[in-house]
């Protein structure tokens, strides 16, 4: 999956494969390249390294792994896709989700240090220069965190009807409303907060803007969610917002009414990133699951021999495979200019669904010592389901690719 | 022991060792076996219709906050996707519900059926499972805490796919059966 794209005939007989000549075609390229393969194994190592003594505390506790989190920034995990010039590394979305990826695959919770930069798109694609400059860099620099707020008690996945106002008074806006489950939300040291602006504007859709707002304003409150499900290491809270001012230049684009175009730019690239957690926390508990068939013995044999399992392996490995491929290609075409919302919503839920399924099994061939915490296995299975519903639900992302599909009438 | 779901029942393990009072429910050892198959054909129906009543009690509380619940300015139950969540869920729990009813009705009848009594489990569990899942999805997010049931649901319905038999062993044909 490289730059330009050259790539093997598929079959010529007689011809032994090394000696084919390379073409220059226009096909994709399977193969990471050198720097990206470095990315995945230096991610998987500091993973493996770093998670395991804190995933459990995490989840127990409900708290934000933050000396794992200024380690993840030390090494340059976290923004990889921010440009060099604030601060990032000037990657793509593809090698975001190759770090995400081999985090989840050791820990989802853990994982959510690289959420940390979530809501920056808007900042990367709308923003004016200086807040890029003074936004950008403390996020890879493990100074800052930041957050998103779009979903309310009552506007989910109609994110068009959300009520939280933002009116112009002077040289400020005033900001009054309420927003639910929102990532990092007390946390995060600044908030792209979507905000309704233009009111009496006909079309839906052209009402909302995205705002910043720093979490040190008067009249901000942050309350973090307790006793979720899953991903407990990763902060979630419901936001209040009592006559906030922030000023006019925090109103991210030249004009209002743009938000909700914006996050929907946002969402193509933010959702392939949800997708892969799943992806690999399913590859984990594959992992594991294959360890177990190994050694586990009933009938005196190990039950990775009975074909029942071996099925079941079969099946969850090639559910992963596809699904992983989606996410890849469809990051790979946001990195090079094809942005395809179908395609990102297909990986989406695919990936999500194909997340639950196969730690249902995972848990399942683990038996009795599924369903137990100490074995890591019940985490796996808590957290997994939480890429269904956010960033849009998977009912939301097959409403997308059935109006693709039908057109929008 | 920190455990996924059922919190409220506190198990320990058993240690084995030589107990000072043995005491024999049978006349001569060697018949635990059988009389532990036996057993399973009552344990096994009564897990069944556990995994019913979770996924009961889930389509209940979905229902009611389908009714509820507003977005694009209708209730989620006007939106024919759901509708059609909502009955799937409904035929799962009645099939799974006639099964478990129809093995504890011929146990009592002294016509126990362990064919019987693998599906009802087998269902069973499968649908507490499934409906638990399904009901989780239709609140989105506000299931995802525990303020609300359908966390916990989710969280219990999976071990009757796993306990009295998992939900494999119960495919396992015994001779004769089929």
């Amino acid at each position: 999956m490289k730059g330009p794209k050259r790539s093997k005939k598929y079959h010529r007989p007689g011809v032994i494969e090394k000696d084919v000549k390379k073409e220059n075609l226009e096909e994709m390229d399977f193969e990471l390249t050198d720097e990206q393969r470095d990315i995945k194994k230096a991610a998987r190592e500091f993973a493996e390294g770093m998670f395991p003594e804190v995933a459990e505390e995490c989840d127990l506790n409900e708290t934000f792994p933050r000396a794992l989190w200024k380690k993840a920034c030390d090494l340059g995990f976290v923004g990889v896709f921010i440009d060099g010039a604030y601060g990032g590394s000037g990657l793509g979305l593809l090698e975001n989700i190759l770090i995400m990826e081999e985090f989840s695959r050791v820990d989802a919770g853990c994982a959510g240090v690289v959420l940390t930069t979530l809501g920056s798109e808007f900042i990367l694609l709308y923003g004016r220069e200086e807040q890029k400059r003074k936004y950008l860099p403390g996020l890879t620099k493990g100074e800052t965190i930041m957050g998103m707020a779009i979903t309310e008690p009552d506007a989910g996945s109609d994110m068009a009807s959300i009520t939280t106002t933002a009116r112009n008074v002077k040289d400020h806006s005033v900001i009054n409303g309420n927003k639910m489950f929102i990532t990092n939300g007390s946390i995060a040291d600044f908030i792209i907060v979507l905000c309704l602006t233009n009111e009496n504007e006909k079309v839906k859709s052209k009402r909302q803007s995205a705002i910043l707002v720093e979490t040190n304003r008067k009249g901000f409150e942050a309350n973090q969610l307790k006793r979720r499900l899953g991903m407990r290491g990763s902060d979630t809270a419901e936001l209040h917002f009592s006559e906030v001012e922030v000023p006019s230049e925090n109103l991210v684009g030249e004009v209002e009414g743009e938000g909700f175009y914006q996050l929907m730019a946002v969402f193509n690239r933010t959702r392939v990133t949800v997708a892969v957690i799943n992806v690999r926390v399913a590859q984990g508990g594959l992992e594991k699951a294959i360890q177990y068939a190994k050694q586990r013995k009933q009938f005196g044999s190990p039950i990775g021999s009975f074909q029942a399992i071996q099925f079941k392996l079969a099946e969850m490995a090639s559910w992963i495979e596809a699904a992983r491929t989606l996410c890849h290609k469809a990051a790979w075409m946001v990195d090079h200019g094809r942005i395809d919302p179908k395609l990102i919503s297909m990986a989406k839920w695919f990936a999500g669904e194909v997340g639950v399924k196969v730690i249902d099994e995972v848990v399942q061939i683990h038996g009795g010592y599924g369903y137990l915490g100490e074995f890591g296995i019940e985490r796996l299975y808590r957290d997994v389901k939480l890429a269904e519903i956010v960033e849009g639900t998977k009912e939301i992302e097959k409403l997308i690719i059935a109006r693709e599909l039908l057109g929008r009438g | 022991m920190e455990k996924m779901g059922e919190e409220i029942k506190h198990r320990k393990v058993l240690q084995s060792g030589e107990t000072s009072n043995r005491i024999l429910t049978q006349a001569r050892e060697g018949e635990g076996f059988c009389q532990i198959m036996q057993l399973f054909n009552i344990n096994r129906v009564i897990a069944a219709s556990q995994g019913i009543g979770v996924a009961q009690g889930a389509l209940d509380k979905a229902i009611q906050y389908v009714k509820e619940r507003k977005q694009s300015g209708q209730p989620l139950g006007a939106f024919q996707a759901v509708q059609f969540r909502i009955a799937e869920m409904a035929n799962r729990v009645e099939a799974a519900c006639n099964r478990c009813y129809q093995a504890a009705w011929m146990f009592d009848h002294g016509k126990a059926d362990p064919k019987l009594i693998s599906i009802a489990k087998y269902l069973g569990g499968k649908v507490g499972v499934k409906v638990a899942n399904e009901a989780l999805q239709l609140h989105g997010g506000y299931e995802y805490i525990a303020d609300y049931d359908i966390e916990r649901f989710y969280r219990d319905a999976k071990i009757v796919e796993i306990y009295e038999g998992t939900k494999e062993i119960e495919k396992i044909p015994s001779p004769g059966s089929y």
